[in-house]
Order: structure tokens, then C-alpha cells, then sequence
């Protein structure tokens, strides 16, 4: 075994590449053992995730709340701080969004809806700061503060809708009544993607631009790559922490917003399916590059939408997808050691 | 009037909080021997789902308990590849193996909702459960509980006074001076990786096979992430351990006499508490935190030689 320079783009791509495969074999070997013929299985997960384009259209709809997540968890994960907490974050996003649509149902829809970016951000970037600001003084742990959180983040979401804004209307069902129609992001044409599409655009290339052309994204980068040295050149890292984990839980909340709004078109407990998790395998997959992000939330978005295929067509659980999920993010991250290491013959 | 409703709760504490210390004991383990291992929901539940099927299958819930801590083991090995052999990310391969713990389990498990598998029932202990008022809250429980509470002292011991415990905390402390000493860090990581495991697995156990003898999804509902902070809480101490593990079974059983009791408390709140509580717990250590318990390697990989 040898250290050696890290592999070129083509190198790291092939590693990439082969942790995938096995991690469909490894999943195939699951649908055998069940008796679920492997290919059959695999064959219909790409169908059902890529094979029309109303499954396109709803890869790419799952996609945008992936997409925004991960780009928060990225942003932290540069620093090291390590935010688990993109699902509460994400559930406050909503809630705080759902808080502006039903109080000023009535205003314009130019007015009303950045009001509800805003409280989403606002909500969702204050949940993100609480661990921040544990850490930066206390050094309270940032993984476990960010996951209970996602706990109670939940729950207050599902007190929300149980209890005081219920919808006197919905027959008993956990949900707020529905937006009104101002307060909704729209489609895309005839399209049934909506236009948090061109959100995501916006704000990826925002991250982007931000870590490539401001002292603040480099200061993040550098003290990401070695705390020790960048406190030694007298870089603000608490500062950073408290700020990267802002903009991560801001960007979740953004997602929140669009779920609710543009997806559900109201505040209902079936909005946290687990993109917050998600999109840290995204992240990692796409070594937080937010080009990179783009394409990895399009294709576990489209596992999503193909595990709900198999399931209609073979009977196959829903949990399939999160055991795929588990083992690409496994095998990429052992897949990792081929990119610093070479396996030498011979003796010692 | 005040006793009787204090025994039955503090005994169900006990209950509420043995899962949650093996799990804790475990992550002690292996965090001792350096590594950081986030995947304890993951191992609880497929151990709990392990010791369920054996015991459904077997007819016998200590065949069963013993399968957990098997499949606990080969689930934290799993991280042990990564992290071990690969020089894995030790956060996110934690991570990882919770997502695909649960993944698993749910998988495999579906056909089991709702079913269930012999377990284990408490009986008294003769004598020591006539104790007045420790008696009824200690010692009126399953055999597994009793197991429980002979392994922090034989833990304490273990780190304290055996060669091979002292081995495994330098292995955490500082792995480059036991290699130099001579001793095999990589077998000693393996070994904590693989023993916390096994009691992570045993705590997924007592919850399919003791706590309930039924299967559900989602059965760990977040106490591997409960035990991760506990580590921390109780400074990487067993002792300190048994204190915050019954903290918790405490909240956690209250939360169900007051829903039962059917309080205007809406229950999302209530269930709030156990979480609501960690987040304490962890403030309040890091608050009084004044020397630095944590084995100083964690989390560290170690390159392996050649």
C-alpha cells in the first residue's frame, strides 16, 4: 500500500463510477434474497425514475428540495461543521413560510411570496444558528445538537398542524387549510416542475460565486482545510461557524418554503420524507461541489422516484431506497481511499 | 400516595433506560479505542430486528438476544471496513451506516410489522427485590436488565487493570506512541468497534424482545443518537453512564404516564422531551466541562503501515 498524489478527474470519476455499480449489486443481491428478480428490479428502478418524462418531471421535482439542502450541507461541511440538522432546518423553512401565508393571505402575490422566502430563511437560519452559537461557545457537539433538533423540529411542525392551525375543514386530516392562490409558486409552463427550478439555479450559482470569488468563501475554505493555521493567520473562524451554519439552515428553510408552497400548496406532516438526510449523501457524493450537487440530487431524486416504482409494480418496500442510499454513500466513501491510495505486490 | 405512583415510575425508568445504556456502554467502547462511531441507531435496529426473527423462528428470546449482538457486530463492521481498512470518514460513514441500518431493517422486517416473538419476563429476585423501595425499582425486572447492570463494573475494570483495556485506551489516546510501543492499533479499533457493536445489537434487543415483543418500523425512534450524547454526558465514564441512561428512561417514562393519564399537554410536545433533554444534557456537560475527557485520537484514522 502506497501514498500517492490524488488521482486525476478521469481517475476520481472511474472510482466514483465502480462505487456505484457495486452499490447496485450489493442492492441487487437485497431484491434476490426478498425473490424479487434482481434485473427486473433495477431495470424498473430506472424506469420509474428516468424512463418518461412525467418520470423526469418528477425526478427533477424531487430534485429541487434535495438540491437546496445539500448545497446548505455543503456549505458547513467545507468548514467541518458538520450540520446533520438540514431536516429540521428544512421543516422550520416551511413552517415559518406557513406562518406568512396565513396571515396575509390577501396580499399581492410580488409581495407576499419574498415574504415568505424570507421568514423561511429567517426561520429556517435561526434553527442552524442555535447549534452554532452552542459551539462556538460552549463547544457543544454540532452532529448531535443539529439531529435532536430535527426530532423536535418535527414534532412542532406536527403540533402545528394537529393543533392550532388545522384545518377546521379537513375532516380530522393533520394539514393546514390551502394557500391561497398568491401565495403559491407556480409551474413552469405546461410542465408540472415549478419554478423553484430556477431558484436552484440562482442560488447555485450564488454558492458557487461565492466560494470562488469572496474572501469571506475563502476564509470558509481555508479554515475548513486546516482550523489550526487559519486561526494562526488570524482568520474569524467562530465567526464562520455562526455564518456558514446560518446560510445552511437559510437554504434549507428555502427548500421548506418551496415544498409547502409550491408542492403541497399547504403545511402537511407528509412534507418530511427524509431530504435532509438525503442531501447530506448528496453532498459527500458530489464532494460539495455545487455543479456536482446539481447532478447527484437529480440522480437520487431519481431513486426516490423509482422506488416508489418498484414498489407499485413488484411490491417491493419503500426502505429499498434508503438501503441504496446508505450503500453508495459507504462504498463512495471507501471508494475515497483509491483516490490517496495504490495497492503495491510484494512484501514490506 | 406519593410512593405508590413514584416506585412504579422510577421501575419503568430502569426499563425505559437499559436499552439505552448498553447502546451507551457501547459507543463507549469503541470510542475509547479512537473511533467515532455515529452508526449506533443503525446497529440497535438491526440487532433488534436480528434477535426478533431468531427468537420468532427459534422459540428461544436468549438465541435471539445473542443473534442481536452477532448482527450488531457485523452491522458496526461495516464501519470498521470503511473507516479501518478504506480511511473512511469516520462522521459520515457513521452516518451512513444509520441510513442503511434503518434502510435494512424496514426492508427485511416489513413482513414482521405488527408480529410478535417470545420474549423475555421479569421475575423478582429473591431477597434483594424485598429491599424496601430499591427493591420493587431495581430488582423486579428481566434477566436482561440484570445483565445490564454487571457490565459497567466489569467495564471499569476492564479499562482500569487488564493489559488489553489499557492497550485499547491508547489505541484512542495516542496511536502513533502504542504503535511505537509495539502494540497493534488496528486490532485493538477492530476489537472496539466489533465488542460495542455487540452490545449496541443487545440493546436493540431488549427493546423487540423485552421492552415490546413486537415489531414496528422506526423501533429505536432516535435512543442510538441519545446514546452518542450520553458518551459525552457521561465523559466516557460506565459509571456515569448507568446516571444518564436512567435520566432518560425516567423522561421517557413519564412522557408515558402523562399521556396516559391523558394531560391537556398536546402529545407532540411530550415527545418532545427525551430530545429537548439531550440537547440539555450536552450544554450542561460541555458548560462544566473543565478537563478534557475525550480520548484525544477520536475520530482520528490511523495509516495503515506498508
Amino acid at each position: 500500500m502506497k501514498r500517492q498524489e490524488p488521482l486525476s478527474v478521469g481517475g476520481s470519476c472511474l472510482v466514483l463510477l465502480s462505487a456505484l455499480i457495486l452499490s447496485l449489486l450489493l442492492s441487487g443481491l437485497l431484491l434476490f434474497l426478498r425473490g424479487t428478480p434482481p434485473v427486473d428490479g433495477i431495470v424498473t428502478l430506472f424506469q420509474g425514475a428516468f424512463g418518461s418524462r412525467w418520470a423526469i418531471e418528477d425526478s427533477i421535482l424531487k430534485a429541487i428540495p434535495i438540491f437546496l439542502c445539500s448545497l446548505g450541507v455543503a456549505i458547513a461541511f467545507r468548514l467541518q461543521i458538520w450540520n446533520i440538522g438540514a431536516e429540521g432546518q428544512f421543516a422550520l423553512g416551511a413552517i415559518g413560510a406557513t406562518w406568512v401565508a396565513l396571515s396575509f393571505p390577501q396580499w399581492p402575490k410580488i409581495a407576499l411570496l419574498p415574504a415568505m422566502v424570507l421568514a423561511a430563511a429567517v426561520a429556517g437560519g435561526g434553527w442552524g444558528m442555535i447549534p452554532a452559537i452552542l459551539r462556538q461557545r460552549l463547544k457543544t457537539n454540532e452532529i448531535i445538537v443539529t439531529l435532536m433538533m430535527n426530532y423536535i423540529a418535527i414534532l412542532f411542525l406536527e403540533y402545528l398542524v394537529y393543533g392550532v392551525w388545522k384545518d377546521p375543514t379537513s375532516f380530522g386530516f393533520p394539514m393546514t387549510p390551502e394557500f391561497t392562490e398568491q401565495a403559491i409558486v407556480g409551474k413552469i409552463g405546461t410542465t408540472s416542475i415549478n419554478w423553484g427550478l430556477a431558484h436552484c439555479l440562482i442560488l447555485g450559482v450564488l454558492v458557487w460565486g461565492f466560494f470562488k470569488f469572496t474572501r469571506t468563501g475563502f476564509e470558509v475554505k481555508a479554515c475548513g482545510d486546516n482550523v489550526r493555521a487559519a486561526r494562526y493567520a488570524g482568520l474569524p473562524y467562530d465567526r464562520l461557524v455562526v455564518l456558514v451554519m446560518v446560510l445552511s439552515g437559510a437554504l434549507a428553510g428555502w427548500a421548506g418554503f418551496l415544498e409547502a408552497s409550491a408542492t403541497v400548496n399547504r403545511l402537511q406532516p407528509s412534507i418530511m420524507v427524509g431530504y435532509g438526510y438525503t442531501a447530506i449523501v448528496v453532498a459527500w457524493l458530489a464532494r460539495l461541489h455545487p455543479l456536482s450537487i446539481g447532478i447527484a440530487s437529480f440522480l437520487l431524486a431519481g431513486l426516490r422516484v423509482g422506488v416508489e416504482n418498484i414498489q407499485l409494480d413488484l411490491q417491493v418496500p419503500a426502505a429499498f431506497g434508503g438501503i441504496i442510499e446508505g450503500l453508495i454513500l459507504l462504498t463512495v466513501l471507501a471508494g475515497g481511499f483509491f483516490t490517496h491510495y495504490r495497492l503495491v505486490r510484494g512484501k514490506k | 400516595m406519593e410512593i405508590t405512583i413514584i416506585i412504579p415510575l422510577l421501575a419503568a425508568a430502569v426499563q425505559s433506560g437499559t436499552p439505552i445504556l448498553y447502546a451507551t456502554l457501547g459507543e463507549i467502547i469503541t470510542e475509547k479505542s479512537g473511533v467515532l462511531n455515529l452508526g449506533v441507531e443503525g446497529a440497535m435496529i438491526i440487532g433488534a430486528l436480528a434477535g426478533f426473527i431468531v427468537s420468532r423462528y427459534t422459540g428461544s428470546p436468549v438465541l435471539g438476544f445473542f443473534a442481536a449482538g452477532i448482527a450488531g457486530s457485523f452491522a458496526t463492521s461495516i464501519h470498521g471496513v470503511v473507516c479501518l481498512w478504506f480511511q473512511g470518514n469516520q462522521v459520515v460513514s457513521g452516518l451512513a451506516l444509520t441510513i442503511l441500518g434503518a434502510g435494512l431493517a424496514n426492508y427485511l422486517g416489513t413482513s414482521y410489522v405488527g408480529l410478535s416473538a417470545p420474549g423475555f419476563s421479569p421475575f423478582a429476585v429473591p431477597l434483594l427485590s424485598t429491599i424496601p423501595v430499591l427493591g420493587p425499582i431495581f430488582f423486579n425486572h428481566d434477566i436482561l436488565v440484570y445483565i445490564s447492570y454487571c457490565i459497567p463494573p466489569v467495564m471499569c475494570l476492564f479499562f482500569s487493570s487488564t493489559r488489553f483495556g489499557l492497550g485499547l485506551r491508547a489505541a484512542g489516546e495516542y496511536p502513533a506512541a502504542a504503535t511505537a510501543a509495539g502494540l497493534n492499533v488496528l486490532a485493538y479499533r477492530w476489537f472496539g468497534i466489533l465488542a460495542g457493536g455487540f452490545l449496541m445489537g443487545l440493546g436493540g434487543a431488549y427493546l423487540s424482545l423485552a421492552y415490546t415483543h413486537l415489531w414496528t418500523t422506526n423501533l429505536t425512534g432516535g435512543r442510538g443518537w441519545i446514546a452518542v450524547a450520553l458518551v459525552i454526558f457521561a465523559f466516557w465514564r460506565p459509571g456515569r453512564a448507568v446516571l444518564g441512561a436512567y435520566l432518560f428512561g425516567s423522561v421517557m417514562a413519564l412522557q408515558l404516564r402523562l399521556q396516559a393519564l391523558g394531560t391537556q399537554v398536546p402529545s407532540s410536545i411530550l415527545l418532545m422531551l427525551p430530545y429537548v433533554l439531550t440537547v440539555f444534557v450536552l450544554v450542561m456537560s460541555s458548560w462544566r466541562k473543565k478537563t478534557n475527557e475525550e480520548p484525544a485520537a477520536l475520530g482520528v484514522n490511523v495509516e495503515p503501515v506498508g
